[in-house]
């Protein structure tokens, strides 16, 4: 099958549509297209003429899978654009929830979307009956960290509590505690998570992308530090557009992110190990280094290794924060508006998110401007494509497809978060 | 019963909220998928069996032409089918740019127009006949689980249709609207989320759309003397469910 076409028309275990089209004449790729034809809801289009204080509540709904990745972002552009500096506790509490949303998304994507693929099964259902041990840790995981944004956020999917400058309520303090055993309890869990992840056969394929990520002097970075790459780019959030761009292709309704002089760029679990394993938590580190796995590896089939790896740190990390969180106290979360532009990037379950707005001195949003990490990755996925495709071209169909749709997976797509995403077509000429 | 309920999960232009809800039903998970089938699933499963189905639940608001072809397809497949979240009910969040000529919107998003080919955001009920309406964005876990074990069991699920108000006065929460002042839509919107933004000190956004017998130019007239402003007022109603009868009153109320 040197000539020909593969097409996977609607690609399954991601979040969102897209398909993937590829054109082979006597062995070489002619042309290669990943087509995202998820519909532009045009969030950063009506979000013009809205108010301030509804932005957090209406980006959460670019995405039902990082709902607090988008809240947060949001407020913290807003904030920087009102010159609002929030207090110690508000600023321990959003990263307690944001690292929630990367436990339950984590292990959604380890165990319920990539999981399958390597063990030979079209889904964790199918999974159950030879795997009910892992079936049951995925559960329970998940589980765990949807009842700890619930504690912090009122509910899993678009979660209500978060807000510029503070939190409309606080958790009980016991309730806290509570959790905190549970997360003790499920630190094993996430180890053996690392040990499965580690276990699984990987192809040996790596090149020489650009890796960006957040980093900070705080510790791991979540909701705060400088972007910096594996080929030294180091910027605040302020100086985002001077160096990272998108272009409009014609065969997919998300646009194409690139770093200006330079090409197309990897965020993600993968991008913040490699950069940023000096301030995992020393059971992440621990877990880490049994795995086998040297990084910085730039094997994106290592992401699901990595997302691992990051699960046992966010539970590590979340207990320690709950240690800092002796008593919460009610504080005063006035703040007053002015007009001007704010900045914002955090990193999200699936790497990077960027956040811009310029308000009004009505408090009304006068522009948006807002890219997910599955926008950035899209034309980083390509070029995997373009180096992995040839060799499953002599693959019997069906086999090429699910490879083909296994480094698509590797990048946890959330496609309805990118469009502005899989259908894998192959045609052999 | 010997063999389970065949279920179908489309995605239309939607956040995949509602939808990951089922995955979010883990303590009841195992037991859900030993009595129904997820036949055709895409985000959870690579494989799928064709229709016909029992239940069909579709998420997300129809915002391209192709998606309306989608829509009917799933109508013709399936027994039941369900508009799954307020998209798929109202047109959800992207029915707020209704109010904005498409080609401004997508000026503000894409460079070149040409390639992009959207339309108006309408809820499904707009293009095929719909059987059942579980709102909320994102539909609530135990109504997603009352509407199954209800077909399941071949009667009618209890789906609420007073207003949030109600489960908000039930649950002895404090009111938002009268001792804090702030405009709540908890008055006109339907209940099934247990009052959950005020009970965590936060106004009732409307995002369930609205209840029976909803007084929208009532409360449209109240957050006037509020003071909001009527443009405060107009994006409230316009939000969620502004394509409604009764939401549109309300915005047009002052």
């Amino acid at each position: 099958m040197t000539t020909g076409d593969i097409k996977v028309d609607y690609l399954a275990r991601v979040e969102g549509e897209g398909a993937l089209d590829i054109r082979v004449k006597d062995g070489e790729i002619v042309d290669l297209k990943l087509r995202i034809f998820e519909p532009p809801r045009f969030f950063q289009g009506f979000l013009v003429g809205r108010k301030y204080d509804e932005v957090p509540g209406i980006v959460s709904r670019i995405c039902g899978i990082c709902p607090v990745s988008h809240q947060i972002t949001a407020i913290q552009a807003l904030e920087d654009a009102f010159g609002v500096r929030p207090s110690l506790q508000t600023k321990r509490l959003r990263k307690l929830l944001a690292l929630s949303q990367w436990i339950q998304s984590h292990t959604l994507h380890i165990y319920m979307l990539a999981l399958p693929d390597f063990l030979g099964y079209e889904s964790i259902l199918a999974m159950a009956q030879d795997h009910m041990d892992a079936v049951k840790r995925a559960l329970k995981l998940k589980r765990l960290g949807n009842d700890l944004t619930v504690l912090l956020g009122g509910r899993e999917v678009h979660p209500v509590t978060a807000v510029i400058n503070g939190f409309t309520s606080l958790p009980p303090v016991e309730e806290l505690r509570a959790i905190q055993r549970r997360l003790e309890d499920a630190l094993d869990d996430a180890v053996e998570t690392v040990r499965l992840c580690a276990s699984l056969e990987v192809p040996d394929f790596s090149w020489d992308a650009e890796h960006v990520a957040l980093r900070s002097e705080e510790g791991y970075a979540v909701n705060e530090g400088r972007l910096v790459s594996t080929k030294g780019l180091d910027i605040p959030a302020w100086e985002y557009r001077s160096h990272i761009k998108e272009k409009q292709v014609p065969h997919s309704n998300a646009l194409h992110s690139y770093i200006v002089g330079r090409g197309s760029f990897l965020v993600g679990p993968l991008a913040r190990v490699n950069l940023n394993a000096d301030r995992l938590s020393p059971r992440a580190k621990e877990a880490m280094k049994a795995s086998g796995v040297r990084f910085p590896s730039f094997n994106p089939f290592h992401s699901a290794l990595a997302r691992a790896i990051e699960l046992v740190h966010a539970i590590e990390e979340s207990i320690r924060i709950i240690d800092d969180l002796d008593e919460l106290v009610p504080e005063d979360s006035g703040y007053s508006i002015k007009p001007g532009q704010g900045f914002a990037i955090t990193e999200a379950p699936r790497g990077a998110l960027y956040h811009s707005y310029k308000v009004n001195d009505q408090g009304l949003i006068e522009a948006a401007d807002i890219v997910s990490p599955t926008a950035h990755n899209v034309n980083n996925m390509e070029e995997d494509l373009r180096r992995f495709v040839p060799r499953v071209l002599d693959l019997p169909h069906d086999e090429a497809t699910l490879k083909c749709e296994m480094v698509v997976r590797n990048y946890d797509p959330c496609i309805s978060c990118s469009v502005h995403f899989l259908k894998l077509n192959i045609v052999r000429e | 019963m010997s063999t389970k309920l065949k279920v179908s999960v489309y995605k239309l232009s939607s956040c995949a909220g509602c939808q990951l809800e089922f995955l979010n039903l883990e303590p009841v998970l195992l037991d859900l998928v030993g009595a129904i089938e997820f036949s055709y699933f895409p985000m959870a499963r690579r494989r799928y069996e064709p229709g016909p189905y029992d239940i069909g639940f579709v998420e997300g608001a129809v915002t391209c032409g192709e998606e309306i072809e989608r829509l009917k397809k799933a109508r013709q497949e399936c027994r039941i089918l369900v508009a799954l979240g307020s998209c798929a009910c109202y047109g959800g969040l992207p029915s707020i740019k209704n109010w904005t000529p498409e080609r401004v919107i997508v000026s503000r998003v894409y460079e070149n127009s040409s390639l992009i080919h959207s339309i108006k955001a309408y809820g499904i009920d707009e293009y095929v006949q719909v059987d059942a309406y579980l709102k909320g964005c994102p539909v609530n876990k135990d109504e997603l689980v009352e509407f199954i074990k209800g077909t399941l069991l071949g009667i009618r699920p209890r789906l609420r249709p007073h207003s949030v108000c109600v489960e908000c006065k039930l649950n002895e929460y404090e009111c938002i609207s009268v001792i804090k002042r702030e405009p709540c839509m908890g008055p006109v919107t339907t209940a099934g989320c247990g009052a959950l933004c005020p009970s965590r000190g936060k106004a009732c956004d409307g995002c369930r759309g609205p209840a029976n017998d909803a007084n929208a130019e009532s409360l449209a007239r109240t957050f006037s003397e509020y003071g909001l402003h009527r443009s405060d007022i107009v994006r409230r109603f316009r939000k969620f469910a502004g394509l409604t009868q009764e939401f549109s009153r309300g915005a047009d109320a002052v």
